[in-house]
């Protein structure tokens, strides 16, 4: 009787959730792969101002938050084994370093564009028309690339918190993690996205 | 009924703390090579290694992080068809501006 009743109350298929989650991820591929041809086609076209313009951005901050982003994947990858061991609090704990890393890379892309806007470059700015074309475009992408990755930073941080309280009242708990390993996938192709954007913006010099 | 109730990833071998750290000493080590080579100027080559080593990185989250390796051949299945389709993207519309 109470197993039949069980059957009733589970229903679940955590392959179907995953393999749904993949195909979100798929859409989120094509968003950013339409916008990395853009990239690509004026960079063909303009390979000289792309260097250029490429020079105005600090290496040293994109590396760092290159190593942010890497961490935070990790921590969240380590969130799910701990999960998987049953053991809750380090699962909050690790779900919770994943959101800080995630803060503090906004605040330094906050720094980063904070000083490229206090130096006038800035889409329209007077300061940027001036310049050939091929560097204008450039700012452009850096723009709307990275602040369209930015935006996804901002709804994986909403994500792993709803996660993070999931897995504190225990409704994601040792045998029915799934949810969390969505929110985990969501955040590595955040950081995949990352992982191509770094080179493209920082590294062609 | 156990069966159901388990998570599917029980019947595989579960990775360990151990295995993702090794990771991302890897991606750490990744991230300072390409650094590396981008700062001795090998001109137009500085785009092909930076891009060889992001897609390998890719690969190494994308197989262990997200476990891909780890999950049913259905999801490297989709994974590819999905990269294959963006892969005709950027070569077709290459054909318009690099190979006229």
């Amino acid at each position: 009787m109470i197993s039949a009743a069980e059957n009733i109350h589970i229903h679940r298929d955590d392959v179907g959730t995953k393999i749904g989650m993949w195909l979100f991820l798929f859409t989120e591929l094509i968003l950013f792969g339409g916008m990395f041809i853009v990239y690509a086609v004026y960079r063909f076209k303009f390979p000289a101002e792309f260097q250029l313009a490429a020079m105005e951005l600090d290496t040293f901050i994109g590396t760092v938050n290159t190593i942010i982003l890497l961490t935070s994947s990790l921590t969240i990858a380590l969130s799910i084994v701990a999960i998987q061991q049953g053991r809750k609090y380090l699962s909050v704990l690790l779900i919770f370093s994943t959101i800080l890393l995630a803060i503090l890379f906004l605040v330094n892309k906050y720094y980063e564009w904070g000083h490229k806007i206090s130096v006038g470059i800035y889409p329209q700015s007077e300061e940027l028309l001036k310049k050939p074309q091929g560097e204008i475009i450039y700012f452009g992408l850096y723009y709307v690339m990275t602040g369209l990755h930015a935006l996804h930073v901002v709804i994986g941080i909403v994500v792993l918190m709803i996660m993070g309280i999931l897995v504190a009242r225990g409704k994601i708990k040792q045998d029915a993690y799934v949810r969390l390993e969505a929110g985990g996938l969501y955040w590595h192709l955040v950081d995949i996205i990352w992982i191509f954007l770094f080179p493209l913006f920082y590294l062609i010099t | 009924m156990d069966q159901q109730n388990q998570q599917h990833n029980h019947d595989h071998q579960p990775i360990g703390y151990a295995r993702y750290i090794l990771l991302w000493f890897g991606l750490i080590a990744l991230t300072g090579t390409t650094v590396a080579i981008a700062g001795i100027h090998l001109g137009k080559w500085v785009i092909i290694t930076s891009l060889t080593i992001a897609s390998i990185k890719s690969l190494l989250v994308l197989n262990v992080f997200m476990h891909l390796k780890f999950e049913d051949r259905i999801f490297r299945i989709f994974v590819l068809v999905a990269l294959a389709t963006l892969i005709v993207f950027i070569v077709l519309t290459f054909f318009d501006y690099a190979f006229y």
